[in-house]
Order: C-alpha cells, then sequence, then structure tokens
C-alpha cells in the first residue's frame, strides 16, 4: 500500500545526486538543472531513474551545443529577444496611451479614485475600505503633472474643463502598459521560449479589457502592476537559487518584497499574490530541506530562505503598520459630513513611512516603529485644534469613529475621548453610553420600534449600533427609583441592582424568558414600561470584572457585566446583524452562559453628570499590535460589509471567465460617449479553452512519464514546462479567482482582471507546446509548416478581433450594437452585452 | 464426480470470537428497549412526516438530502405496517399504539449496532492487530452520542454504517492478492455503498470523494508499474467506483419519483409540467385542456420563478396610488401584480390586434406562434395588459405594468406583446400549454415582462411586484411565463365571460415528462431552494463540536425528570482528540526526518502509517471542514461521522507508539499498559455515568441531573416541583 510514496522518496534522494552533479558541472547553466530536479512523477523503478538521467545528461550536451536552438529559439540569440521586446513595449505603450484623454469627462470610479488623490494633494482626511498606498500614487502623479486637486469629482460624468487630469490617468496607463512586458519577460523565464512569451504579451496587448482598465484613474492597473512586477522578482529570484548572497540575489528578493507590500498596500486583492509567493518559498524551503548535500546547520542558505519565509508571513504585519501610518485618518470622520483642512497627514511623511517598511522587510522594524511613533506625535501636535461636539453630530450620519473600541478613540484627535474630561466614577443619575467590548462591537441602543410579530413579545427593540447616536444615551437609576435627591449623586458600586432607562424613549432595559431573535439560546432583550416605571424585569446587577464588593465603577476603564436580575443571564451581543426590521443593526441578547467574553463585557463610555466634577481622564492606552488588530478588523467589516443593493445588477463569479457580461465605464444613451470595459471576446474565449486543455495536455505528459515511455529530450523540456511554469501560473489563476467564490460582499467583473492575466500567461504556455507538438502528428517539414500557420492564426485572429472590438475601449457614439446603424453592428455577440 | 461425492463431508470454520462478542453487545446496547420513550424523540418529527407522506405517496421535496434515507426509513415503516395516518406535529407527542414504534425504530439501530463490528473489521484491514481492533470497537461501542443517535428514527448511523462499509469492502479489494477475480466483489460493494452514502445525506460525497482520492493514488502506481497490463484493472475501477454510483444515485431518485405519484403539498415549487404529471392537483385541472393557445383562448399565466413563492399574472380592479410613499408618481392605471394563489382575476385572454372583437377562438382556432405580436386583455375588468415608460412602484429602474386605463393624459396605450418562446428548439413554434416557456417582449420599448419578486405595499394588497425590464439587464427564470389554465374561449360579451371564467375547466388529455426531466428539475430544486435561515436553540457551530460544547436535549418525559440527550462520552472525546494532535504531531515529525534522510520506520510501516492517516485524519478532514463554510443551521450530531474516523484511529496510533516508538523496557510497557487499562476504565465508567441520559432511564433527580452537567453551557432540564 502506498507503494508510490516509498519510491519518491527513493526518486528524489535519486535526483538529488544528480541534480548536485549537474549543479558542480555548469553552475550557471539554469535550465539543466531545473530539468533534472524533475517532479515525483518521474520515475518509480531503479533502471528508469537511470534512464531519466540519462536523458537529461543527453539533453545538457544538447542544448549547450545549440542544437534543439531551432525548436525553441534560445536565449542565446540575443538579437530576436530585443526585437520582440522592443516590439511588446513599442505596441503596449502605443495601445495604453492612444486617447488618453477621451472621454475628458469623469468615467465610473475616477469619481472615487480621484477624488481621494485630491484628497491627498488638499491634505484632507477621510475614509475608505482600500489601503492607502494606490490613492497616493494617484495623488502624487496629479501633484507631479500640475493638477491642484481643486476638481470636486463629484460624479461620473462630470466634465474636466481645464483641469489638468491626463497626469493621473497617464500614470495609470503607464503602469498598465507595463502589464505586457512583465508577462512576457516572465514566460520567458518559465518557460525559455519567445513564441510563449509574445503570445501572451500580445493577448494582453489587444486586449479589450486590459486596455480600457489601465487608461482611467482606478486602482487596478496600480494594483495589477505590483501583481506582475512581484511575480517577475520571485520567478527571477527563483533563477538566482543556486547563486545565494550574490548582489542580483538580494536584489530580486528585495524587489519581490517590496512589490508584494505595494501590491497589499493598494488593495486587500494583494493578499493572494502574497500567498503565490509564500506557497512557492514553502514549495523551495521543502525542495532545500530534501538536498542531503546541504547541511542544515551550516546551511546559510536554508536559514535565509527561512527568514523570507517568515517575512513573507510577516510582511501581512509590516502591511498593516504601513496602513496604519498611511490609512489613520480614515478612522475619522467620513469627509462626505466633515473635513477639517487643519489636521492634515503630509504626504511626504506617508511617502516615509512606506520607504520604511519597505526596509522593514528586511529588517529594520524598530526603526520603522520609530518613525511611525514619531509620525503620530506629529500629527497629535498638529491638529490640537479640535471642535468635539460638531463630531457628534457629524457622526450621527457618516461611518465613523464608533466602530472603535473606546480606547482606540481615545488615540484619535479629533475624537471627544481623546484628553476626555468627564467624572471619574460612574453615579446614580447620570446619562451615559454602554459600549460592547467586543472587537468593532456597537453601543447598547434603542429606538421607537418594536420587535416584529413572531419575534419574542413585541416590545421596543434594543439592539447594538456602532455609530454615535442619542439613541445611545441611558440613564442609570437606582431599583426603587428615586433618583431626585439633592446634594451630590451617591456613586455605582460593585455587586449594585440598577435599571437602565433609555433617554429617548424613557423604556427600561428588559429581558425575559423568550427566545432572542437570532440567538435563540439567549433571552430576548428589550426596553419595557413607560417614564421609567416597568416590572421586576427591569433590574440588572453590575459587576465590575474582576471587582470586590464595594468597588466603584471607574469609566472607560472599568469592563462591566450586566447581570440579569430575575433570569441571572448576562447583556450580551452576539454580533449578528438583525434583518431589515432592526435596521440592519446588531442584536443584543442576554445570555444564560456567564462565561467571561468581551461580548459580554461592556465600558461606560460617556457619562454626563453635572453634579459631578469633570476630571480629565487617561484612558488605557491599547496597545500597538492591538491598534493594528482593531484598525484591521474594522476594515475588512467594511469591505465585506458592501453587500448588493436589492436591485441592483449582481456581477457572478463565473460569469467572468466566460466573459459574460461587461461595466459601462461611461455614457448609456445613443448620444452619449460610450467606454465598456470588457474583454475581447477572442482572447478571454481562447484563454477558457486553453485552460481545459491545460489540464488535458498535464494529465496526459504524467501518465506518459508515470508510465516509464521513453520520451525524446525535447518532450520532456516540454512537459517539465507545462507542469512547472504552467503549475505556477494554473496556481497563481486558482489563488486570484476562487476565492471569489467565498465572498459575500458585492463583486464587479473588473475583480477578474489579476486573475485574467495569469490565464493569459498560461494560454501563451499551452498553445506554444500545442503547437510545438505539431510533430507527433506530421513530419517534420510539415509540422513545422503547420506550428508557424497557428502562430500566424493566432496572430491575425486576435488583430482582427481587436480592430473589431477597439471601440469599446477607445470609446464608441452612435446607435447602440443592436439597433440598425450601429458601427457595432453584429458585434453583440452574447445578448448580456451592453454596448 | 467421484471425488466430489467423496465422504466425509467437512466444514470448516473460523469464528473470531471477539468479533462476534463485540457484535452482540453492539446489538444489545442498541437494540435493548428500542420503544421506550414512546413519543416522537426530536428530529424524527422531521423525518415522521416524510414517512408518512411516503406511506401515503405523496410528493415530497426535502432539501436537506436526497431520498434514499428517507426511503430507508420509510421501509421500516412499511415493514411494520404504518398507514402513514399519523400527525408528527410536536416533539413529545405519544405514538398511538396502531403506530409499530420498534419497526420504525429498527433500521437505524441495526446499522449503529453493525458499525461496532465494521470498526473492528476496518481496523484489520488497515493492518492493525486485533487489540486495536478490540480498541476501536469498544470506543465506538461505549460512545453515548452514537448510540442516542443510532437508536431513534434518524439518518446518521446509517450514514456512519454505509462510509465505514466502504472503506471496508475497498480495502478489503485492495489488500487481496491481485490473482483473484473474486476481489472485484469487494470493489462493486463498495461503489454501492458509496453511492448508497451520498445516497443518504450529502455529507456522504466528502468521503466517497477521500476514497475516490485514496482509489486514484493506488491506480496510479498501478500505472507506473510496467509489469501489468492496467487497462482492464483501470476500467473495473472506474466502472464499479464511478458509474456504478452515479447510476445508482439516479436510480435511488427513479425510485423516489415512481413511490411518489401523487400531488401534495410540495408540488408548488415545481414546474406546470411536473405538476402536470402527479396525481391529482394541477393534472386534474389541466387534464383535457387543449394543447396549442390560440388567439381568443383564456389562459392563466405562471411565473416561472419558483423565487420567492410561485404565482400567476394577476390583475384587479384597484390602480396605482397617484403618490408613491416617497413621494414618486405612478400612472394611477390599474395594478398588474403576481398572486401566489388561483383566483378568477389571473385569467387573462389572448387577443389578436387587429381583430376588433376577437375574444373567441375561431374555427379552426389559430395558434400563436413565436414571434407574433398578441394583446392581453384581463378577463375580469378587460384591460389590456400595458406598459409605459413609467417607473415601477418598488424597483424605480424598470418600468411599470399596468392594466390600461384611458385617462385623456396623453398617455397613449402600448399594449403590444410579442410572444417569444424561449424553449422552442426543444417544444415546437407553436405557444402550448404548460410545455412553452414564453416571454413578452413589450413592442414599443423591447422590455420583457418580468417578476421582480418585491411584494407591494398594503395598497398593493402585499401581492407581488410585476414590472417590464430592459432585456438585457434582466436574465434567468424571473423572465419566463408559462400557461398552465387553458381554454378556448367562447363568449364576447364580458357578462357570458364572467360566468365562463368562473366556471372550471375540463377537456380530457394526458401529459407525460421524461424520467429524466423529472430528475433534473427535483435535484435541480433540491439544491436551490433554500431553507430559512433560523438559529436554533441546540444548534452550535462547528467549532464547539470539538470541544462538546453543546448537547441537545432530545426528549423529555412528559411528567417526569426521564430525558434523552445527545451527550457525547467526555473520556472517549478527549481521547479522539488527543490522538488527532498526536498523529498529526507524529506525522510532521517523520515527514521532515524523511526528507532529511533519516529513515526512521521501515517503509513497510510508513505505508502502513500513513494510509491510517489518509483514511483516518483525512476522513475526519472531510467530514469536518466542509461545515466550517456552511451557513446551514448545523447540530452536534452532524460531527459523529469524524468523530468515528478519529476512534478508528486512536486505537492504531497507540499501537504504533507502543511497536514503534516505546522502547523495550518492561517498565515502560507496563506503564503504556496501565495507562490504556485506566483510559478504558474511565471509557466504561462515564459511559456509564451518562446512560441515564442515553437511554431515558432510570429518571434521575434534579441533584443528580446537577451532577451531571460537567460543562456551563450544557443545558439539562429539571422539574420544578
Amino acid at each position: 500500500m502506498f507503494s508510490f510514496l516509498m519510491a519518491k522518496e527513493e526518486c528524489i534522494s535519486q535526483r538529488n545526486k544528480t541534480e548536485h552533479s549537474s549543479i558542480l558541472r555548469n553552475r550557471k547553466n539554469i535550465p539543466t538543472s531545473l530539468k533534472t530536479s524533475q517532479a515525483p512523477f518521474t520515475s518509480v523503478s531503479k533502471d528508469k531513474i537511470s534512464q531519466t538521467a540519462g536523458h537529461s545528461s543527453e539533453d545538457d550536451n544538447q542544448s549547450s551545443n545549440g542544437s534543439s536552438a531551432q525548436l525553441f529559439t534560445r536565449r542565446h540569440g540575443e538579437s530576436p529577444v530585443k526585437v520582440l521586446l522592443l516590439l511588446v513595449v513599442g505596441l503596449s505603450f502605443s495601445t495604453r496611451l492612444y486617447k488618453i484623454t477621451e472621454p475628458p469627462h469623469v468615467c465610473w470610479d475616477e469619481t472615487h479614485f480621484g477624488k481621494m488623490g485630491s484628497y491627498y494633494i488638499n491634505r484632507t482626511f477621510f475614509f475608505d475600505v482600500h489601503p492607502p498606498l494606490g490613492k497616493m500614487l494617484i495623488g502624487l502623479a496629479g501633484y507631479m503633472t500640475g493638477y491642484d486637486g481643486t476638481f470636486p469629482f463629484i460624479k461620473p460624468g462630470d466634465k474636466y474643463e481645464q483641469h489638468n487630469y491626463w497626469g493621473m490617468r497617464g500614470f495609470c496607463a503607464v503602469l498598465g502598459s507595463f502589464l505586457p512586458i512583465f508577462a512576457y519577460l516572465i514566460l520567458l523565464e518559465l518557460s525559455q521560449s519567445h513564441t510563449a512569451a509574445f503570445i501572451s504579451a500580445i493577448l494582453l496587448i489587444f486586449d479589450t479589457g486590459c486596455i480600457t482598465i489601465s487608461q482611467y484613474i482606478l486602482l487596478d492597473p496600480i494594483l495589477m502592476f505590483f501583481i506582475m512586477a512581484a511575480v517577475l522578482s520571485m520567478v527571477k529570484f527563483n533563477q538566482q537559487r543556486y547563486r545565494p548572497f550574490t548582489a542580483s540575489w538580494w536584489f530580486w528578493l528585495v524587489l519581490t518584497g517590496v512589490n508584494l507590500a505595494g501590491a497589499f498596500g493598494v488593495k486587500f486583492v494583494g493578499l493572494f499574490v502574497i500567498l503565490l509567493v509564500g506557497l512557492n518559498t514553502i514549495w523551495d524551503l521543502w525542495r532545500l530541506l530534501g538536498d542531503l548535500s546541504l547541511s542544515l546547520v551550516n546551511s546559510r542558505i536554508f536559514i535565509i530562505l527561512l527568514i523570507v519565509l517568515m517575512s513573507d508571513v510577516r510582511g501581512s504585519t509590516i502591511l498593516l503598520v504601513f496602513f496604519l501610518a498611511g490609512g489613520r485618518c480614515k478612522a475619522l470622520p467620513g469627509s462626505s459630513c466633515w473635513t477639517h483642512p487643519a489636521s492634515t497627514l503630509p504626504l511626504r511623511y506617508n511617502i516615509c513611512s512606506a520607504l520604511c517598511c519597505f526596509e522593514q522587510k528586511v529588517g529594520m522594524i524598530v526603526e520603522c516603529r520609530v518613525i511611525i511613533a514619531n509620525l503620530i506625535n506629529y500629527d497629535m501636535m498638529m491638529s490640537h485644534t479640535l471642535f468635539e461636539w460638531s463630531l457628534l453630530f457629524c457622526l450621527a450620519s457618516g461611518p465613523g469613529d464608533g466602530f472603535f473600541s473606546s480606547a482606540f478613540q481615545s488615540r484619535l484627535m479629533g475624537n471627544n475621548l481623546y484628553n476626555a474630561s468627564m467624572p471619574e466614577y460612574l453615579a446614580y443619575g447620570s446619562t451615559i453610553t454602554v459600549k460592547n467590548l467586543r472587537i468593532a462591537g456597537g453601543y447598547l441602543h434603542s429606538h421607537w420600534h418594536l420587535y416584529p410579530e413572531g419575534v419574542g413579545s413585541r416590545q421596543q427593540q434594543v439592539t447594538a449600533y456602532s455609530h454615535k447616536d442619542y439613541n445611545n444615551l441611558w440613564l442609570v437609576h437606582r431599583q426603587d427609583d428615586n433618583n431626585s435627591q439633592s446634594g451630590s449623586p451617591d456613586l455605582v458600586r460593585h455587586g449594585d441592582i440598577i435599571r437602565l432607562e433609555h433617554k429617548e424613549t424613557t423604556r427600561n432595559l428588559h429581558s425575559h424568558l423568550h427566545e432572542a431573535p437570532l440567538t435563540k439560546k439567549h433571552f430576548q432583550v428589550t426596553g419595557y414600561g413607560i417614564n421609567g416605571t416597568g416590572d421586576t424585569n427591569d433590574l440588572w446587577q453590575l459587576e465590575v470584572c474582576g471587582g470586590r464588593k464595594g468597588d466603584l465603577v471607574k469609566v472607560l476603564r472599568s469592563k462591566v457585566r450586566f447581570l440579569h436580575r430575575a433570569t441571572g443571564c448576562v447583556l450580551y451581543s452576539s454580533g449578528k446583524t438583525l434583518p431589515k426590521w432592526g435596521w440592519e443593526q446588531v442584536e443584543v441578547t442576554c445570555s444564560p452562559y456567564l462565561k467571561e467574553t468581551p461580548s459580554s463585557q461592556w465600558n461606560i463610555e460617556d457619562h454626563i453628570n453635572p453634579k459631578l466634577p469633570n476630571i480629565s481622564l487617561s484612558v488605557l492606552k491599547p496597545h500597538f499590535l492591538e491598534i493594528l488588530l482593531e484598525s484591521h478588523i474594522v476594515m475588512i467589516r467594511g469591505n465585506s460589509g458592501l453587500k448588493p443593493k436589492d436591485n441592483e445588477m449582481n456581477s457572478k463569479p463565473w460569469h467572468w471567465p466566460i466573459n459574460y457580461q461587461g461595466l459601462r465605464f461611461s455614457g448609456v444613451n445613443e448620444t452619449e460617449y460610450r467606454v465598456y470595459l470588457l474583454g475581447n471576446p477572442v482572447v478571454w474565449w481562447l484563454n477558457l479553452a486553453s485552460l481545459g486543455l491545460y489540464l488535458i495536455m498535464v494529465a496526459v505528459a504524467s501518465i506518459t512519464i508515470q508510465r516509464g515511455f521513453s520520451l525524446g529530450p525535447k518532450r520532456i523540456e516540454q512537459s517539465q514546462v507545462l507542469m512547472r511554469g504552467g503549475g505556477l501560473l494554473l496556481l497563481g489563476w486558482l489563488l486570484h479567482y476562487a476565492p471569489f467564490y467565498t465572498m459575500g460582499r458585492v463583486l464587479y467583473y473588473h475583480h477578474y482582471f489579476p486573475a485574467m492575466l495569469f490565464s493569459s500567461m498560461l494560454t501563451g504556455i499551452t498553445v506554444d507546446i500545442l503547437l510545438n507538438s505539431a510533430d507527433l502528428l506530421l513530419q517534420p517539414p510539415y509540422s513545422d509548416w503547420m506550428q508557424r500557420v497557428g502562430q500566424m492564426v493566432l496572430l491575425l485572429s486576435v488583430l482582427y478581433s481587436f480592430y473589431l472590438f477597439h471601440p469599446l475601449s477607445y470609446g464608441m457614439t452612435g446607435p447602440l450594437a443592436h439597433e440598425p446603424g450601429s458601427t457595432m453592428a453584429g458585434l453583440k455577440w452574447m445578448d448580456s452585452w451592453e454596448f | 464426480i467421484s471425488a466430489m461425492l467423496q465422504l466425509p463431508l467437512v466444514v470448516t470454520a473460523q469464528v473470531d470470537l471477539v468479533l462476534v462478542l463485540v457484535s452482540l453487545l453492539a446489538l444489545w446496547t442498541r437494540l435493548s428497549r428500542l420503544s421506550y420513550p414512546n413519543a416522537v424523540v426530536f428530529d424524527e418529527v422531521y423525518y415522521g412526516q416524510f414517512v408518512s407522506l411516503y406511506m401515503k405517496r405523496v410528493f415530497f421535496i426535502d432539501d436537506s438530502g436526497p431520498p434514499l434515507g428517507h426511503m430507508i426509513l420509510a421501509l421500516g415503516a412499511y415493514l411494520g405496517g404504518f398507514d402513514g395516518n399519523f400527525v408528527w406535529n410536536r416533539i413529545g407527542a405519544e405514538y398511538p399504539s396502531s403506530v409499530s414504534v420498534w419497526s420504525l425504530r429498527v433500521l437505524p439501530a441495526l446499522c449503529g449496532a453493525l458499525c461496532v463490528p465494521l470498526v473492528y473489521l476496518l481496523t484489520l484491514e488497515l493492518r492493525f492487530s486485533h487489540l486495536s481492533a478490540l480498541g476501536a470497537a469498544v470506543l465506538l461501542l461505549l460512545e453515548n452520542s452514537l448510540i442516542v443517535q443510532s437508536r431513534f428514527m434518524l439518518l446518521e448511523s446509517v450514514l456512519i454504517f454505509l462510509v465505514l462499509l466502504a472503506f471496508f469492502s475497498y480495502l478489503r479489494f485492495h489488500n487481496a492478492p491481485t490473482s483473484s477475480w473474486f476481489r472485484y466483489v469487494w470493489l462493486l460493494l463498495s461503489g454501492i455503498s458509496c453511492a448508497a452514502a451520498v445516497g443518504v445525506k450529502y455529507m456522504g460525497l466528502f468521503s466517497y470523494l477521500l476514497l475516490l482520492g485514496v482509489a486514484f493514488l493506488h491506480t496510479w502506481n498501478l500505472i507506473g508499474d510496467q509489469s501489468l497490463n492496467v487497462c482492464v484493472q483501470c476500467v473495473c475501477r472506474v466502472v464499479c467506483l464511478l458509474v456504478v454510483p452515479v447510476l445508482l444515485y439516479v436510480f435511488w431518485f427513479y425510485l423516489h419519483l415512481s413511490l411518489l405519484n401523487r400531488s401534495g403539498p410540495h408540488d408548488q415549487l415545481m414546474s406546470s409540467a411536473f405538476q402536470a404529471s402527479l396525481q391529482g392537483g394541477l393534472s386534474r385541472i389541466t387534464q383535457g385542456q387543449p394543447l396549442e393557445v390560440a388567439y381568443g383562448s383564456q389562459v392563466t399565466l405562471r411565473s416561472s420563478a419558483s423565487q420567492p413563492i410561485p404565482c400567476w399574472l394577476h390583475s384587479h380592479k384597484a390602480n396605482y396610488p397617484v403618490r408613491y410613499e416617497n413621494g414618486r408618481g405612478s400612472s394611477h392605471q390599474q395594478q398588474v401584480t403576481c398572486y401566489p394563489f388561483k383566483d378568477v382575476n389571473n385569467w387573462w385572454i389572448i387577443k389578436h390586434p387587429g381583430h376588433d372583437g376577437g375574444h373567441m377562438v375561431d374555427t379552426p382556432p389559430r395558434p400563436v406562434r413565436h414571434g407574433d405580436v398578441i394583446q392581453l386583455v384581463h378577463g375580469m375588468t378587460s384591460r389590456f395588459l400595458n406598459s409605459h415608460d413609467v417607473a415601477a412602484p418598488m424597483s424605480p429602474h424598470a418600468q411599470e405594468v399596468s392594466g390600461y386605463v384611458d385617462f385623456n393624459v396623453s398617455m397613449p396605450a402600448q399594449n403590444l406583446w410579442k410572444v417569444d418562446i424561449s424553449n422552442r428548439e426543444a417544444e415546437s413554434e407553436v405557444w402550448k400549454t404548460i410545455l412553452s416557456e414564453v416571454r413578452l417582449v413589450h413592442v414599443n420599448t423591447s422590455a420583457v415582462l418580468k417578476l421582480s419578486g418585491v411584494s407591494l405595499p398594503d395598497w398593493g394588497f402585499r401581492q407581488l411586484e410585476v414590472v417590464a425590464e430592459k432585456l438585457f439587464k434582466a436574465h434567468g427564470s424571473s423572465l419566463g411565463w408559462n400557461v398552465e389554465e387553458h381554454r378556448y374561449g367562447t363568449s364576447q360579451e364580458p357578462k357570458e365571460r364572467e360566468a365562463e371564467l368562473h366556471s372550471p375547466t375540463h377537456i380530457d388529455v394526458d401529459r407525460k415528462i421524461s424520467f429524466w426531466a423529472k430528475f433534473l428539475e427535483l435535484q435541480w430544486k433540491m439544491l436551490a431552494v433554500k431553507q430559512e435561515e433560523s438559529e436554533h436553540k441546540y444548534s452550535s457551530a462547528p467549532l464547539e463540536w470539538i470541544t462538546m460544547e453543546t448537547n441537545i436535549a432530545y426528549w423529555l418525559h412528559a411528567t417526569t425528570n426521564a430525558q434523552i440527550h445527545l451527550i457525547g462520552n467526555p473520556v472517549s472525546w478527549g481521547v479522539a482528540n488527543l490522538s488527532l494532535l498526536a498523529y498529526q504531531l507524529l506525522a510532521a515529525v517523520y515527514m521532515l526526518r524523511r526528507r532529511r534522510g533519516f529513515k526512521d520506520l521501515p517503509d513497510a510501516v510508513w505505508d502502513q502509517f500513513v494510509c491510517l492517516g489518509c483514511v483516518c485524519v483525512g476522513g475526519w478532514v472531510v467530514n469536518f471542514v466542509p461545515f466550517l463554510l456552511m451557513e446551514k443551521t448545523l447540530f452536534l450530531y452532524h460531527y459523529l461521522p469524524a468523530l468515528c474516523y478519529l476512534y478508528l484511529l486512536s486505537p492504531a496510533l497507540l499501537e504504533h507508539t507502543h511497536t514503534h516508538l516505546l522502547s523495550s523496557s518492561v517498565t515502560h510497557r507496563c506503564a503504556l499498559c496501565v495507562c490504556v487499562s485506566a483510559v478504558l476504565l474511565s471509557v466504561f465508567v462515564s459511559y456509564r455515568t451518562f446512560c441515564p441520559l442515553t437511554y431515558g432511564s432510570p429518571e434521575l433527580s434534579a441533584n443528580q441531573l446537577r451532577g451531571l452537567r460537567w460543562r456551563d453551557t450544557w443545558d439539562i432540564l429539571y422539574r420544578r416541583r
């Protein structure tokens, strides 16, 4: 049983020997060593191993003689490289930069990202769900090209007039132009074949979708630039594997880190490429571990690679630091309702922090932290003029601080908890807000609406709400309710029995033996009674966590629990979102399980009692890492909270590879200038077909090898390229595509583009090898012809389809495609396309 | 011949007495006093209704799983002579004497009991010793949660039995000498039990995939073996493990559909064609309807979408409000909605645009074809179905659809609709009752009549909104409509027509759709139907199962404290978790060391170790991890299949430790023996402790019950006296 594994073991140890010898013989011949370190499919019995080894040595000779150069254009022939590369560069820049200023109005999401770029130029705070790097770069590009940040970017379709918008668009387009070039270089490394590299570059150059998405002020071209650059430097680094610690080794290693940081700093999707590189590193380590010629103790490579792996894992953490430095402002109120010109975050500081994070990738964690700490201090000094009360108004309408814990808020200038001043100990008769201690937990909240029929009893709803609101205010009463005493009020102590009255509606916080609306194991919490008169179910015992009888309740710092007197349950926030009847606020229940979790712990955040003196309070400062974690959890919640609206046409992940439906960038009617984001159908369907083809080819190749058929050196090399290079690209495609199936947030067509890059590169390899295998069917001269014809047909059909569909990217006017007289008549191949 | 008749006739039999013993014990623990709580226990209330429907042969659709499981339960009921006349309405309801409780529960209990010897045999097939096998059997035997789950009319025990059987027979096949052809019987058995497992619950699919993975690895090795001709072998495997299971899976549905041929409460979810194939129900109405829709036909139009609810195109004498709540204006014309009940207002007349009269069918009837332009007249109010460039009430991005009222406000009638038969390739160009799926395209605006699925507010009587949407925006089944009830109109005058509409249709024709069409539709509906998300009082999250955070109260005696809970044996549960951790740790260490060339284990032992991991840890993973991604309401009993794999793992891992890791010193071995016996003893003790909650007797006092509440999070009920 499982003798396969055993055989694999033997095979690996055998292989290592050959590999080692080949390294000694010719250290620089990378393709050869790649070839010999073949996947475990190679062989089962010992004689087969020798066979394979024989092949590879034979192959060695051949390739060093250059006799197989006619099959593949080798990298020895330098001139075609340069010609092809120059061609790719020229074509890609000219297709992307052509008509860059058209249309001269705001298109699609330019309204967001252009606006955010302007904010950076104007140094205004804002709130967004994406990390800051992309928007900073856009801002920088605009700044450098003379855009003054005054254009409001209110809605798509607004004319730019005299504003200098071309700089930002041009910057994105330049980054987008690098994609085909990177694809070319990556494939050259992976497959050593110019044909494959050229095919995938052509596919990307003439894909209308890639052109369109590169030409506007969007985050996607920047993101894809970093993704491709990261993959390229990773592939280059893999090539340096046998020359550790040389300058180029370090160069590509550091560059990989920088690009990963860049990708993740633009959008969270960058995480997937970090995963790809991480998996590649793990595989590399596993390979090195099996290399018995390297001693573990002395092997610096191993240790260094381990560090690389760690830094990949840490990469995300580091980026969070980066994110915090640049994106700290997002904890402040939404720009839609409030902008505060005094509280600025200087651009250069953000860039500085970005740079220092890159350095940190190679180990300078301490310095970075110092710089960031300084940054925060600097900002705090700068924006000392705060108007606290206007904040409350503002926060009622926009997203803001309320999402964060009290401790976090106290670190944000502009927040009422920053240098808070309030009575220190909770007293009877005070007006308070109560905040849950779960990460991103809400305030205890109630409003006039009742629970609907069928959900427990029809009493007033009590929820947890993340925004600051007057309905979060509660009054603290004694159980026997006489708060009209004069003099200084009594303080509340641990173990006291209190009643909480909702200030706006004068209902008491109440619980009873009905099932809670969502968490059926818990009891329902309602608002009950009128003007403070209720029943015994309104009584709650207040406990300070870790406190003893008689302890006072410290505002902001004490963690408290509310135990229901009648049923013994504890006030609990489950974190589940109520349906529409509950305004999609968070459920509050009374849990019979008394385990201490943050969900059942609360703190008193605001405390207003005119009879007590206000004291300046220092809130417990959260740890640096806690801030990181919290800000990210809030961001990610914000991201996944982007749920589709009822009437919105929701794009499904399965739509994307078949090019089912595009996105309108500009214009709807016949009179308008229309740009439609849609991939070149020929390219996309070719990609789809070659995914299937690739799987079939790999299956055939691996069965042939496993069955031990003797193959020529060319075939062996091809199957190597197919499995290793193609495998890497397939993994990249999967990592950038499959996760979308599990996402609950609203999805758009353009989310597929990073995956599409990998898919196109895979097509390059697949088609090239398929055409190269023409000699399986035909005799040599004919097979060469067939190969040439195939390449020509491919090239021409891509070019012709680009000619047909280019108005999608470069804009079209006149009647829609299904109407007579349209320039696009007859091109609406699918009903779902909307041009 | 003489040799064959030679005497004496000798039968030599080898009986594994241990196996017999554990089997008997298993039967005793699972089958004794099986009919004891003579009341509906927990999910019996759910499965029971389906058993009743089987007995009455009434069609139903259950999205929780394929039909084989229900059919097995129904078989037990059938053998016990259950007639289906029992209302399964609440947990704890007493069974009447006419219901044979024993026979309802015996099949799952039998399966549960057979799991124990099966685990014993499976351990042997994994090439571990009889002692390990005995250990695994004992762990399974004394697991309270498995006993509880087996003793009632529930499906988990059946699923576990089938999955274990599949692995056992596959390994039997794999371990048998290559020369014997008899081993393919085992392979076939493995395929059959896989199909049965998937047919009982969809969770079985993951175990099936794991088995396929293991079989693939073996086959892959086989391909590498150049001394063999592998073609036949590969084909045999593919047939037994792929083709047979798929065919059998379809066969379960064939049985299901041929057993259930009467219409019932779930008909509404299915298409009209499907409903028409069931006895009673729609077929009673539609029998004898004219097949081809003609100008002048009176029809009801049913939306092809079953979301949110199946409904018919409807209109009534009420207009859209002049202003909606949000201040937007409407056309103030007559409402057109979609109504989920049969009603005389669902009738529409198909009219030729040119004809002035045209409310009657000509002789011979002129059928409506694909591409024809028609008008639709509402039968009771004679308003024309109309649409125009006014925003719809709830979906403002789409056009309003109304019954046209001429208010003389420069809003001309736009009441022409083009008939677009979307399944004309399969059926025909002619519009047919029930069979044709039709899209109605508005001629003036080329928008399509669509059910938006939103409920109208009170002014629309909470009926569903119907809109006209631009073709490219809308897609899917919400666009399609089909004619359900149909007759040729014979009266021109509105008064006569009203009377005609009130009278029922009848003429005779019978329509059958093929099994495949029914199968595909049923399968699709089962996967697509979403149940209301609601948390149950005893539901739990997957991560809580590992530590057995929650229990489930299955049954409580009406007057006393006697009760049954799904609580596992805490000691065995701990042992299982420990062995899972230990295996992963050990495997990681072994792998790293082997990679560096240290071979701690001989290859044969390493293979055995890997195989153990693939089956047991793999089995745990595939039966546990998918739940983490599911959004269903989950219960502790979903964890039981995964748990069984861990019970299989623990003794085998112990044996491995004993033989290969422990030094041979006597003290170590003695210490291990003592430890093992102590653990077994405590397993037994905790089994005994929880027995009252497992079997529901004897009744415990409140104090004793409080003592059994080992974790704060368990809900054990006491009566206040």
